[in-house]
């Protein structure tokens, strides 16, 4: 059986995408035959990080609506074995996902995979309640500034009450907090809330802290989840995130300000 | 006494008195179930009283008829009605439910003011004829998060932090064995007896039997520190642990 993991946030942009690519790329790093589905329907980003957008036939929807296999529509990753990607559809909008056509394919998924990670629309309606309803594990992404808490927070109550676990009261979901875009220097100047401001507010453990970074950027433009980008902190920190989420234990980095060098400062890095 | 089988004795319960001012079957029923949807234990089954003693231009008896079918409709428990004993309508003994004398009693203010959306022609009131007898207590041990509302017949317990933007509701006492964020609205049936209890003050609103008090306003008294939140003579008084 494999284990379901929805990477959510409520809010939009603070990089559930970026993230499922990243941690979805780690795990099947580590050997584990990964599949992440795009459930952004309507808004189609995933295949894009990933790198794969012209290589998208059939979609999610397609599936559900039994218009091509699983086997056709999934997307192989070049790169990473063992990766694999459902990509959205562009052409449709959430109502074409229906909770039996969602569990039908999570079930075959299930069948062949290690991990199914379900990258979660924003907001906190039908698409991203979808996303979430059949999870066994939900990675909540947060920014470190209040409307993204508070949304973590609404999406965590929704978690509790609204999935499938909470229905048939079984062991609820197991919650991770990845904090990302955390900019030590704005968070030592007030300018956004600390890990631990979080930490208190939200009251889950912590996956991980990904710094702003512009790797991330790069990575997303080029294709690549920024995990490969092995050099910049934000893929050694999706790293990390990635063993912790394997029950390791790793000590949280990027922390702190950095202070330039002198040559760096001389070459205004 | 009890040689036949039962045994006649009175007994006084806390009913919702319906105020009309002016009727609109409409607006009535879409402003119950707005209250209806915020706290929906509250209502189900509830002993509800319709009192048209207040209403100008009277009201036709098929209007009153409907009006209890709708009642009925939202699991309301109509129980009797109400009228003015110096302006009987015509119909009155045509109506199938009880009429009931008028009251004296006194009116409390409305289940969390701070959230009034009823239009100013029809007003929920509860009036307290009597202590309701404790109910049991309600423990929550998980945080109430953003958007979710708990609410308890008696007192509640909370043994996380309640999140902004989350509410907790009793008829009793209020607990939160961690930062309180969101609001308590403790005794919410008129009870000006409850009090909240907290062991960080940050709430958004606390209030007691309708006597509310916003951030703003508690941050001047206690913050961020453990308190209790009670009433004295309708002002709320707030006092560190």
């Amino acid at each position: 059986m494999a284990k379901i993991i929805v990477v959510t946030s409520g809010k939009g942009g603070v990089g559930k995408t970026t993230s499922s690519a990243a941690i979805g790329t780690g795990l099947a790093l580590k050997g584990h035959k990964t599949v992440i589905i795009d459930f952004d329907v309507g808004l189609r980003n995933l295949d894009l990080i990933m790198g794969c957008e012209r290589r998208v036939v059939y979609d999610f929807v397609n599936v559900i609506n039994k218009e091509a296999t699983l086997s056709q529509a999934l997307i192989k990753d070049k790169r990473t074995k063992d990766l694999f990607i459902l990509p959205a559809s562009q052409t449709r909008d959430k109502d074409a996902l229906t909770i039996e056509g969602v569990q039908e394919v999570l079930e075959e998924l299930s069948k062949e995979f290690d991990y199914i990670l379900c990258d979660s629309p924003a907001g906190i309606e039908k698409g991203a309640q979808m996303a979430l309803y059949f999870a066994d594990a939900a990675i909540v992404v947060t920014n470190p500034e209040v409307s993204s808490v508070r949304d973590s927070d609404r999406i965590l109550g929704i978690l509790q009450s609204k999935s499938k676990r909470a229905e048939e009261n079984k062991e609820p979901i197991e919650e991770y907090l990845l904090l990302t875009r955390y900019h030590p220097g704005r968070v030592a100047l007030g300018e956004m809330l600390s890990v631990s401001d979080v930490e208190d507010i939200l009251a889950i453990p912590l996956l991980g802290v990904i710094p702003e970074s512009e790797a991330v950027l790069k990575a997303s433009n080029q294709g690549t989840p920024v995990i490969l980008d092995t050099a910049s902190e934000a893929g050694i920190a999706y790293s990390d995130a990635v063993d912790r989420l394997m029950g390791e234990e790793r000590p949280l980095r990027f922390l702190d300000v950095q202070k330039k060098g002198f040559i760096k400062r001389l070459l205004g890095g | 006494m009890t040689d036949s089988g039962f045994q006649l004795k009175g007994s006084v319960v806390t009913t919702i008195l319906l105020d009309i001012h002016t009727f609109s079957l409409d607006d009535i029923v879409y402003h119950l179930r707005q209250k209806i949807e915020q706290v929906p234990n509250f209502f189900t089954q509830a002993p509800i009283i319709i009192d048209i003693s207040k209403m100008k231009r009277g009201i036709v008896l098929a209007d009153f008829e409907a009006l209890i079918q709708s009642l009925r409709q939202l699991e309301l428990g109509v129980i009797g009605w109400r009228c003015d004993p110096e302006n009987h309508p015509a119909w009155r003994s045509s109506v199938t439910i009880p009429l009931l004398p008028a009251s004296k009693a006194r009116a409390i203010a409305p289940v969390a003011p701070i959230r009034e959306t009823t239009s100013p022609d029809v007003v929920v009131k509860t009036v307290v004829e009597e202590r309701l007898v404790p109910q049991s207590t309600k423990v929550i041990n998980k945080p109430v998060r953003s958007g979710q509302q708990v609410y308890s017949e008696g007192d509640l317990i909370v043994l996380a932090p309640v999140s902004a933007g989350a509410e907790v509701l009793a008829d009793g006492n209020i607990h939160v064995y961690g930062a309180l964020r969101g609001r308590a609205l403790a005794g919410v049936k008129g009870n000006t007896e409850a009090r909240i209890f907290c062991k960080s003050l940050e709430a958004e609103l606390v209030s007691i039997a309708g006597n509310f008090m916003l951030t703003d306003a508690l941050q001047n008294i206690v913050w961020k520190d453990s308190a209790q939140v009670f009433l004295v003579d309708d002002h709320l008084e707030i006092t560190p642990l």
